[in-house]
C-alpha cells in the first residue's frame, strides 16, 4: 500500500507551499486572505465556499421564478436540456428549487452562526474574564447546555412549534448551539487575561471594556473565527435534519425539505436519484469546504499541524 | 471520589434542568399548551383518565410551583405518560422498545468508530505526511461534514436498492420468530445492523480520528518520547505504551461529550433504515404530534447520555492517577 500514495504526498506539499503564494504576489490583499489562500486546504475551502455565496446572492437571476415550488413540467422527468436536474413527482424543476434552496440555507446558516457566536463571544469572555462566582456559574450554564443531547431538544422544540419557518429555526438553533464556542473562548480569556500586555494595559489604567474590545478580542481573531465557521456548518446541518424528518416548512424551497419530498415520494424505490443525490451534494459539498477552512486556520495558527513531513525534501 | 461525587452532582443538576425544560417548554408555546398536546385524545379517553393525564404533565389549578411539583412527582414515580399514537400504551414501554435496539446499533458502531479511529490516529500522527495521514484523513474529514440521514440515503440506495446484498429495513426479518437464543434470528439481525451500523461509524470516525492525530502530535514532542527512542525501544512499544496511552486520554473526555452528538445522528440513521430504535419512535412522535412520546424520549436520551458519561468519568479515575489525587 504504501509504495501507491508515494508519489500523491509528495505532489501535495509542492502544491501547497509553492504554487498559491506565486499566484497571488502583489494583489493588495489583506494579511488574513493573504494567509488563507496560501493554504491550499483553505483556499480550496472558501473556493467552493465562495461559489455556493454567489449562488445564494444571485438565485433570481440564475433561476427567475415566481415561486421554485410551482409545477412546471410533467412529473418524475429523469434530467435533461430542458429541466437539467429533472423534476420532482409534483412535477416541479429540481434544479430551479435547489438554486432558490441555497440560498434559504446559506442564510439560515450564516445567520444562526452569526448570532451563535454573538452569544458565545458575549458569555465567553464575561465568564474568563470576570472569573470568580460569575465564572462559575456561566460555566456549569456552559456545560449543562453541551451535556444535553441537542438534536433531540430541538426536536422537542420544534415539534410545539407548527411548521417553523426559517427564522424560528435560526431562533431555536442559536438558543441552543452557543455553548460550545463560548466554552473555548473562555479558555482564551483566561489564558489571555493574565498575560504581560493585559497587565501593562490595566496597569495605564485602561477601562474594562477597553481591555476586552482593543487587547484580548483582536487576539483571539482565529479562534472566533474558526469557531463561527463551526457553527455555520453546525446550523445547516441541523435546519436540513429538521427539516428531513418533517419539522420545517414544507412549502418553503430549501435543501432540507426537497429531500423531505423526496424520502416522501419515495424516490430511493422510484430511482428518481436526482431528487436526493443534488441537494445532499450541496450540503456536503459547503459542509466539506467549511471543514476545509477551518483545518487550514487550524494549520496557520498551529504550526505543529503545520509542520509538514519530511517527505517533501525529497 | 471527590471528582466522581462532583461530577455526580453535575449530572443531577443536567438531569433537573432537562427535566425543567420539559415542563416549561409547551408552557412557552403561544396558545393553550393542554389543547395542543392532548386534543388528539378528546373521545378516545374517558373524562376521568384525562384528568389523570393531565396531572402527569403538571396542568393542575394552581400556580406553577404547584404544577411543577405535580409534574416531578409523578416523573419520579415513573410515569411519562400515555402514548397517544400507541393508545393507551404507557410512553415508558413503547421507549422501552426502542432504546434495545438503539442502544445495540449505536453502542456497537461507536465501539467501532472510537477504536478505528483511535487506531487510524495514532498510525497518521506516527507517519505524518503517509497513507493514514494523506488520504484516510481528509475522506474521513469530508465524511463528517455529510448529513448524517442523507449518507444513509446514498447507502441505502446505492447497497441495497442497487446491490439488494442488504435489506431494506428493520432490524429483523419478519418473518423469522423473535427469538434470541436462535441463530437464525441473530445472523438476521446482524444483517439488518450492517448498515445502519455502517454509516454511523463513516460519519462518527473522522473526529476521533482528528483528535487522536492532534494529541499524538503533541505528545510525540515531549521529552520522554525522545528518551524512550533513544534508549532503543522498538517504535511499536514507544508509540502504543508511551505515546498512545498519554494521548488518549483527551478522546476519552471527548468520547463522553459526543455522545450526545452521535445518538442524535444516530436517530436520523434510524430514520432513513425504518430501523424500530428510539429515534424512529420519535419520527412517528413527530408525525402523530404525540406530545408525550416525544418528552418521553428526549428525556430518555438524556438520562442514558449522562449515564454514559457517569461511566466514562469513572473510566478516567481509574486511568489518570492525577485526577484521584486532585
Amino acid at each position: 500500500m504504501s509504495t501507491v500514495e508515494q508519489p500523491q504526498t509528495a505532489v501535495q506539499p509542492a502544491g501547497a507551499t509553492a504554487a498559491p503564494q506565486r499566484a497571488f504576489p502583489r494583489l493588495p490583499l489583506p494579511n488574513w486572505l493573504r494567509s488563507i489562500l496560501g493554504n491550499r486546504k483553505a483556499a480550496i475551502g472558501l473556493v467552493i465556499l465562495s461559489f455556493f455565496v454567489f449562488v445564494a446572492v444571485f438565485a433570481p437571476l440564475i433561476a427567475p421564478t415566481q415561486n421554485p415550488n410551482r409545477m412546471v413540467a410533467r412529473p418524475v422527468q429523469a434530467p435533461s436540456a430542458e429541466y437539467i436536474l429533472g423534476t420532482t413527482r409534483q412535477g416541479q424543476d429540481v434544479f430551479v428549487q435547489i438554486v432558490h434552496g441555497t440560498q434559504v440555507s446559506m442564510a439560515v446558516g450564516f445567520t444562526t452562526g452569526t448570532v451563535v457566536m454573538a452569544i458565545a463571544i458575549i458569555i465567553g469572555i464575561t465568564a474568563g474574564y470576570i472569573g470568580g462566582i460569575f465564572d462559575e456559574l456561566l460555566s456549569l450554564a456552559m456545560n449543562i447546555v453541551l451535556i444535553i443531547p441537542a438534536l433531540p431538544l430541538i426536536i422537542v422544540v420544534a415539534g410545539f412549534i407548527d411548521r417553523p419557518g426559517p427564522l424560528t429555526i435560526v431562533v431555536v438553533l442559536s438558543l441552543i448551539s452557543w455553548a460550545y464556542g463560548a466554552r473555548v473562548l473562555r479558555a482564551q480569556t483566561l489564558t489571555l487575561r493574565n498575560s504581560d500586555f493585559v497587565a501593562a494595559a490595566r496597569v495605564v489604567g485602561e477601562p474594562t471594556w477597553r481591555i476586552v474590545l482593543f487587547e484580548i478580542l483582536p487576539n483571539m481573531t482565529s479562534l472566533v473565527v474558526s469557531s463561527w465557521i463551526g457553527a455555520v456548518l453546525y446550523a445547516i446541518l441541523t435546519q436540513a435534519s429538521l427539516e428531513f424528518i418533517g419539522l420545517g416548512d414544507p412549502n418553503i424551497s430549501s435543501w432540507g425539505t426537497i429531500l423531505y419530498w423526496a424520502q416522501n415520494n419515495a424516490a430511493l424505490l422510484t430511482n428518481a436519484w436526482w431528487t436526493f443525490i443534488p441537494p445532499g451534494v450541496c450540503i456536503a459539498l459547503v459542509g466539506f469546504s467549511l471543514t476545509l477552512i477551518n483545518y487550514g486556520i487550524d494549520e496557520i495558527t498551529n504550526p505543529r499541524l503545520r509542520r509538514e513531513p519530511k517527505v517533501k525534501a525529497a | 471520589m471527590r471528582f466522581i461525587l462532583r461530577r455526580l452532582g453535575f449530572y443531577l443538576i443536567a438531569l433537573l434542568v432537562s427535566v425543567t425544560l420539559n415542563f416549561m417548554i409547551p408552557r412557552l408555546m403561544s396558545g393553550d399548551p393542554v389543547q395542543l398536546m392532548f386534543a388528539r385524545f378528546q373521545g378516545r379517553m374517558d373524562p376521568r383518565a384525562i384528568e389523570s393525564l393531565y396531572e402527569t404533565f403538571g396542568f393542575v389549578q394552581g400556580p406553577l410551583h404547584e404544577q411543577y411539583f405535580t409534574y416531578l412527582s409523578h416523573l419520579l414515580q415513573g410515569d411519562l405518560g400515555v402514548s397517544i399514537a400507541n393508545f393507551p400504551i404507557p410512553v415508558t414501554e413503547v421507549i422501552a422498545v426502542g432504546l434495545g435496539w438503539t442502544l445495540r446499533l449505536v453502542g456497537l458502531a461507536t465501539v467501532i468508530a472510537f477504536s478505528a479511529g483511535i487506531f487510524l490516529g495514532i498510525r497518521a500522527a506516527w507517519r505524518r505526511g503517509r497513507f493514514a495521514d494523506s488520504v484516510i484523513l481528509p475522506i474521513t474529514g469530508l465524511l463528517s461534514a455529510f448529513p448524517y440521514f442523507w449518507l444513509a440515503m446514498l447507502v441505502l440506495y446505492f447497497f441495497a436498492l442497487g446491490l439488494g446484498w442488504f435489506p431494506l429495513g428493520h432490524a429483523y426479518s419478519l418473518d423469522i420468530h423473535q427469538d434470541w437464543s436462535s441463530p437464525e434470528y441473530l445472523s438476521s439481525v446482524l444483517h439488518h445492523m450492517i448498515l445502519p451500523a455502517t454509516t454511523i461509524v463513516l460519519t462518527a470516525i473522522g473526529g476521533w480520528m482528528l483528535g487522536m492525530r492532534n494529541n499524538m502530535i503533541s505528545v510525540l514532542s515531549e521529552d520522554y518520547i525522545t528518551m524512550a527512542q533513544a534508549k532503543g525501544l522498538s517504535d511499536r512499544r514507544v508509540m502504543y505504551t508511551y505515546a498512545a496511552r498519554n494521548a488518549i486520554l483527551p478522546s476519552l473526555t471527548g468520547f463522553a461529550m459526543s455522545l450526545g452528538f452521535v445518538l442524535g445522528g444516530a436517530l436520523l440513521t434510524e430514520i432513513v433504515f425504518s430501523y424500530p430504535g428510539v429515534g424512529y419512535t420519535l419520527l412517528t412522535a413527530v408525525n402523530t404530534r404525540d406530545y408525550p412520546l416525544m418528552q418521553g424520549v428526549f428525556l430518555m436520551i438524556t438520562v442514558a447520555v449522562l449515564v454514559a458519561n457517569l461511566l466514562a468519568d469513572t473510566m478516567y479515575v481509574l486511568l489518570d492517577p492525577r485526577v484521584r489525587a486532585a
